[in-house]
């Protein structure tokens, strides 16, 4: 019998060249940066070979163990009080007629996808040493407790990234099938042991997904304990950027042990999280989604408040920071009136700090949605032996921290082969790097739900697979990839870990120039520069919720 | 260059477990073939190897005497309709309908007039401009057959196409596709697992089971002369009785009768025998038993009916024939014409009736 040759050579066929590509950009920058730290925090200028004198070191001094315990505490307290505060609202949202539903949701996403330093900030000028609220009470004779520290820490936090929770748990409430919980009632459970029993037992895996994801951005957070830190209280990224910079010249050795540290915690909480899950895994398709309980008057005014209040509460910053900005300033504290003049004394680091922002992060996106385009098609329609790998690759952005990331670049790119130290290249790199999976699962997301027959009804149709793809299922799947790189965009407009440790000052993006400015003290300059990039990301989000119809999921 | 479809030895694997072992087809030009059989009996698969969205391990595909295992799907000028029809979402009916012939780099003045003719053959020229989201489920199927057909392929692969539609719309729906193939004269290969679809529709059809073809012949052949009690059963119903062969096709039937059959090879031992409802009647004489339950259905009635050895049979009684109806707990005798039942070797159910 003629033995015919079925199956074209691997070489032929293009996703094998995509799936090549993705290997090797997440191998130059990812791969290979954080094996160089590794092999770093093994090494010191003290010894030849390898030593565990960092590591020694760290675990010997408290001024580095003790931010250990730092990092873990204000990384568990705001994911706890992140799910008391998220559940309740999700549950909230999504059974009653709440009023003004609308716009709670998008403060809620706002105020997760504002500058990571916001928070703090806003938080200092109210109840700081010099701030409003704390002035005003003080004539009264009244003092209030200090925000510094572990305290006001967690609470920004909290404040910050309960939406994750909120998110996370609406969308499982939401795809519980109405029927079972009439089951459990029919069965004769009153609504809360019904609660208890039936609706908790089944969005339990979401609400972990979203602590799990709460407390690896408290974890990573640089933002908030530099400015509420102070001298006394110091997390883990802090002591990445305050080591590195403190041994300039050096190798960044403490560094990157640190580095390691870190990576360990979140890859530990990630393995529990996941093991936990795969044993309880509800798999639902809701075909009679809850109904919304209608109350009237009163009742509805109760069900409004808590909700309310959570989303009033995590906005204030934005508008805290935003009014502020009109205050005339001494420099160091803003003294009232209302004046443009913060705006007005800007200047040309406004606009090279904006054309900074807009030139990095739409020369990320251009990368972000091809290559994300790419590979959420060979994830989820060709996922052969490596498939797996690719997924593995792209949960690497949520564990290594922005800080750590920064530091891995400074180490690898830093010698030759390839100097990329303090160029943009390199910030548009990590860019790419760590805001590409919201792209990626957003449209893998999108395609799972694409019927896959009508890729092959246009190949049939004599339409060849490549073109069929970029013709056909890139076209279709553009949604999906729309609101994932939104939010892959917003991120970068406001990235500040990562981009910090990598600018020379000239690239520095109008995110780290007002981070800049309000470590400076320089309060009127903070503002104003953080209150552009507030409205800027809200604009941007407010015309991507509108233009899908609300349909952006974090 | 004809447009006649051949398999030879078609072997599909998906890991260990082979999902087609060696299926031989011999489809003529103009033909209009059914593969039918339950879930998994491998008909889906076998559409997609011709199609080129499956791999091939084995076997030679030829249409006409071109072999097609290497041609890459895109280049096979074959039309197909798929189960939820794979109509562009993106794209408008015209442009839907265009789509095949833009590919083929058709000249833009022949295109308009080809789509159009293609919309009137299926009724739909009047929603040219409509999306796919403002069509009912049975506009969709009219356009992806004319998406299909109208790039005037060689072979029409369709893919359970009815299976989304409600049961009035698939009767609709099926002569459409029959007349209309008819009328173009493609080719065509049809997948199913609904038999009355299958007889209705096709010029022959292979009954298929496990990566097998159990069967292949016209619909009456198929019904009338099942080669095996696997397609006796999925085609219609079939009552199968324990019977014992002696000599000369002389078959005993649990000691209450015995009759001659008609049969093609001599063998003697334990068998069993398949009747179709409508081919027992009540006798005089013949296998005594006891009716439990009728069920009147207008042009028919059904029994069900005790065997004194214990076997429950059914039994149609068309109306038409007679005008009384039997009522349970009634004592009646079954009997039926030797010449139209079938009878298989116990072990190998192998036909040795013809």
């Amino acid at each position: 019998m003629l033995k015919s040759k079925n199956t074209m050579p691997f070489y032929m066929d293009p996703w094998f060249w995509v799936k090549l590509m993705v290997f090797v950009i997440f191998a130059l920058f990812l791969v290979w940066p954080f094996s160089s730290i590794i092999i770093n925090a093994f090494k010191s200028n003290k010894v030849d070979g390898f030593t565990l004198n960092n590591f020694d070191k760290f675990f010997n001094k408290k001024y580095y163990y003790g931010a250990l315990w730092n990092s873990v505490a204000v990384s568990v307290v705001p994911t706890i009080v992140a799910v008391i505060l998220g559940v309740p609202m999700a549950y909230l949202m999504t059974r009653y007629n709440v009023w003004g539903k609308k716009l709670w949701h998008i403060l809620a996403i706002l105020s997760l996808m504002s500058p990571p330093f916001l928070g703090a900030y806003a938080w200092i000028m109210l109840f700081g040493r010099a701030g409003s609220v704390t002035t005003f009470l003080a004539k009264y004779g009244i003092t209030i407790g200090t925000i510094y520290g572990f305290g006001g820490i967690s609470t920004v936090l909290a404040l910050k990234l309960y939406p994750y929770i909120y998110m996370y748990t609406s969308g499982a409430m939401e795809s519980i099938d109405s029927s079972l919980e009439e089951c459990a009632e029919n069965l004769g459970s009153d609504r809360l042991r019904r609660f208890v029993t039936v609706t908790m037992p089944v969005v339990t895996p979401s609400i972990t997904a979203g602590a799990l994801v709460v407390f690896m951005s408290a974890l990573a957070d640089f933002g908030t304990p530099m400015l509420l830190g102070g001298q006394d209280f110091r997390t883990l990224p802090v002591l990445i950027y305050n080591e590195y910079l403190s041994e300039t010249g050096g190798n960044g050795n403490l560094a990157s042990a640190i580095s390691i540290i870190i990576v360990i915690i979140t890859l530990v909480m990630l393995l529990v999280q996941k093991t936990w899950v795969s044993r309880r895994n509800y798999v639902m398709s809701a075909l009679r989604p809850p109904k919304e309980i209608e109350v009237h008057g009163f009742k509805r005014f109760l069900v409004t408040l808590p909700v309310f209040l959570i989303s009033f509460v995590s906005f204030l910053p934005q508008i805290v920071v935003c009014a502020s900005s009109f205050q005339h300033t001494n420099y160091s504290s803003f003294t009232g009136g209302f004046t443009f003049e913060n705006y007005q004394n800007l200047g040309s680091r406004l606009w090279s700090s904006l054309a900074n922002t807009f030139t990095y992060s739409l020369t990320a996106m251009v990368f972000i949605v091809i290559i994300g385009i790419l590979m959420s098609y060979a994830i989820v329609r060709r996922k052969g032996k490596t498939g797996g790998l690719l997924d593995m690759l792209l949960m690497a952005p949520y564990v290594i921290p922005g800080s750590v990331l920064g530091l891995c670049y400074i180490v690898t790119f830093n010698v030759k082969p390839l100097i990329l130290t303090g160029t943009a290249t390199i910030i548009i790199i990590s860019y790419i790097i760590r805001k590409l999976p919201y792209t990626v699962r957003s449209a893998s997301a999108f395609l799972m739900q694409m019927d896959p027959s009508v890729e092959e009804a246009s190949i049939n149709l004599g339409v060849p697979p490549m073109k069929t793809f970029w013709k056909v299922t890139a076209r279709l799947m553009l949604p999906g990839v729309f609101s994932g790189a939104i939010l892959s965009w917003v991120t970068c407009i406001n990235e500040l870990s990562c981009s910090i440790m990598l600018s020379s000052g000239r690239n520095n993006t109008l995110t780290i120039e007002a981070y800049t400015n309000i470590v400076r003290n320089s309060v009127g300059s903070g503002a104003a520069l953080s209150a552009i990039l507030t409205v800027t990301s809200a604009v941007i989000l407010i015309i991507a919720l509108r233009a899908t119809k609300g349909k952006i999921s974090v | 260059m004809s447009n006649a479809v051949i398999i030879k030895d078609a072997v599909k694997k998906y890991g260990d477990f082979v999902a087609l072992k060696g299926v031989s087809l011999d489809i003529k030009e103009g033909e209009f073939f059914t593969l039918l059989g339950p879930s998994g009996c491998g008909k889906t698969t076998l559409l997609r190897m011709i199609a080129g969205f499956n791999s091939i391990e084995g076997g030679e595909f030829y249409f006409g005497d071109r072999l097609i295992n290497t041609v890459p799907a895109h280049k096979r000028d074959i039309g197909m309709v798929f189960q939820n029809y794979a109509i562009f979402p993106h794209l408008t009916v015209e442009e839907n309908v265009a789509y095949g012939l833009k590919a083929r780099k058709v000249p833009k003045a022949e295109i308009e007039p080809r789509v159009r003719e293609a919309l009137e053959l299926v009724q739909i020229a009047h929603l040219a401009k409509r999306k796919p989201n403002e069509l009912s489920g049975g506009q969709q199927q009219r356009v992806a057959l004319a998406r299909a057909f109208v790039i005037e392929p060689s072979v029409l692969l369709m893919d359970e196409p009815l299976s989304n539609l409600d049961a009035k719309l698939r009767v609709q729906m099926r002569t459409v596709i029959k007349k209309l193939q008819r009328k173009l004269g493609i080719t065509t290969i049809y997948v199913t697992h609904d038999q009355e679809e299958a007889l209705a529709i096709s010029d022959r059809i292979a009954v298929m089971r496990d990566g097998v073809i159990m069967q292949c012949g016209t619909p009456t052949e198929i019904y009338a002369k099942p080669e095996n009690p696997f397609v006796a059963s999925f085609i219609g119903v079939s009552n199968f009785l324990d019977c014992n062969v002696e000599a000369d096709g002389i078959v005993d039937v649990q000691g209450e009768m015995r009759i001659q059959v008609p049969v093609s090879r001599n063998y003697v031992g334990p068998a069993r025998l398949s009747a179709r409802p409508e081919q027992l009647f009540f006798a005089e004489s013949g296998m005594s038993g006891e009716v439990q339950f009728s069920t009147f259905l207008g042009d028919f009635i059904e029994y069900e009916v005790k065997l004194d050895g214990g076997q429950s049979l059914i039994v149609n009684e068309y109306t038409k024939d007679t005008t009384d109806v039997h009522e349970p707990g009634e004592k009646v005798h079954l009997s039926f014409d030797p010449s139209r039942i079938s009878v298989y070797e116990a072990e190998s159910e192998e036909v040795i009736t013809c």
